[in-house]
């Protein structure tokens, strides 16, 4: 099956959507054709993708020392 | 609408709790809240990027869901309508904080339609897991969260932190989907640019400078 060719800015609209296998699966395969021939954009989505996993792996806002305990008593003071 | 004839999101246990906080038990608030400590307070931060304010907002976030909680009418998962609560209470404040500066926190007038262009297209080596074993990645992936723009921070934060589907994070947001992935996708390309440049080597080989790759 041929695939209808798509520019670097179109690829670049929808690799947020791609990451998250949000795209049909015509745009699907012109993604992935793009991919193979354009090191810019696989670097992209490659680095995209591995930004999407670091922040749900890696960050984290700690709740601070107490936060549960001073909650409870507010509640408990309504 | 009826609420018979509106799907409900609330899960039995929660819907339990609702019924016995509303004819008077407040312990039974606390048992609804406490498993959503974390997202109150992660919303919080998404927004405010500050401990203090960000645990002041919290707590008048859940004081608020308890004094409305009788409105709550199951057309969002309980967390989503808690989340967008803190959500609201936050931006007030910061707008509250930041009336003196010219920055608006309200939606801007477009949602940054223009395309974003990365900036560099850095190849990324390192597998993630990896990596995170790293302090400088880390300390280097809070720099740049707390770099980018509130509105921006929080769509990331819901989704890719707290992972919020599209939807919920719209619910919680109060914007269109379309919004959501439109932000999504600001806030990751922004966040690639911001690490990405860090994996291209420099990172590894303790090189200053990487070499940029730009085609124009």
């Amino acid at each position: 099956m041929s695939v209808i060719d798509i520019s670097c800015i179109e690829v670049w609209r929808e690799i947020s959507n791609y990451v998250d296998n949000d795209v049909d699966a015509e745009l699907r395969a012109r993604l992935e054709a793009h991919f193979k021939v354009c090191a810019h954009c696989k670097a992209v989505v490659d680095g995209t993708r591995n930004v999407v996993r670091l922040i749900g792996d890696g960050v984290e806002y700690s709740v601070p020392e107490g936060f549960g305990k001073r909650l409870y008593s507010k509640i408990k003071n309504i | 609408m009826g609420a018979g004839t509106t799907k409900s999101y609330v899960n039995p246990n929660e819907a339990e709790l609702i019924r016995r906080v509303n004819s008077g038990d407040k312990d039974a608030f606390y048992a609804l809240v406490q498993p959503y400590e974390r997202a109150v307070y992660t919303a919080a931060m998404s927004i405010l990027n500050n401990q203090a304010d960000a645990e002041e907002v919290s707590q008048e976030a859940v004081l608020k869901a308890f004094s409305n909680l009788s409105k709550f009418r199951g057309e969002s998962k309980f967390s989503t309508w808690l989340v967008s609560i803190t959500i609201n209470e936050a931006r007030l404040k910061l707008r509250k904080d930041r009336r003196h500066l010219y920055e608006s926190v309200d939606e801007p007038k477009s949602d940054g339609d223009g395309d974003y262009i990365p900036k560099d297209f850095a190849d990324w080596h390192e597998v993630p897991s990896e990596a995170l074993a790293r302090t400088e990645l880390r300390d280097a992936l809070k720099r740049a969260l707390a770099a980018l723009p509130p509105k921006y921070r929080e769509v990331l934060v819901l989704r890719d932190i707290q992972h919020f589907s599209i939807e919920e994070t719209a619910q919680a947001l109060g914007i269109s989907a379309g919004n959501v992935k439109t932000r999504l996708l600001r806030a990751r390309l922004q966040m690639r640019d911001a690490l990405a440049p860090g994996f291209d080597g420099s990172w590894v080989s303790g090189k200053q400078e990487y070499e940029k790759v730009r085609p124009w």
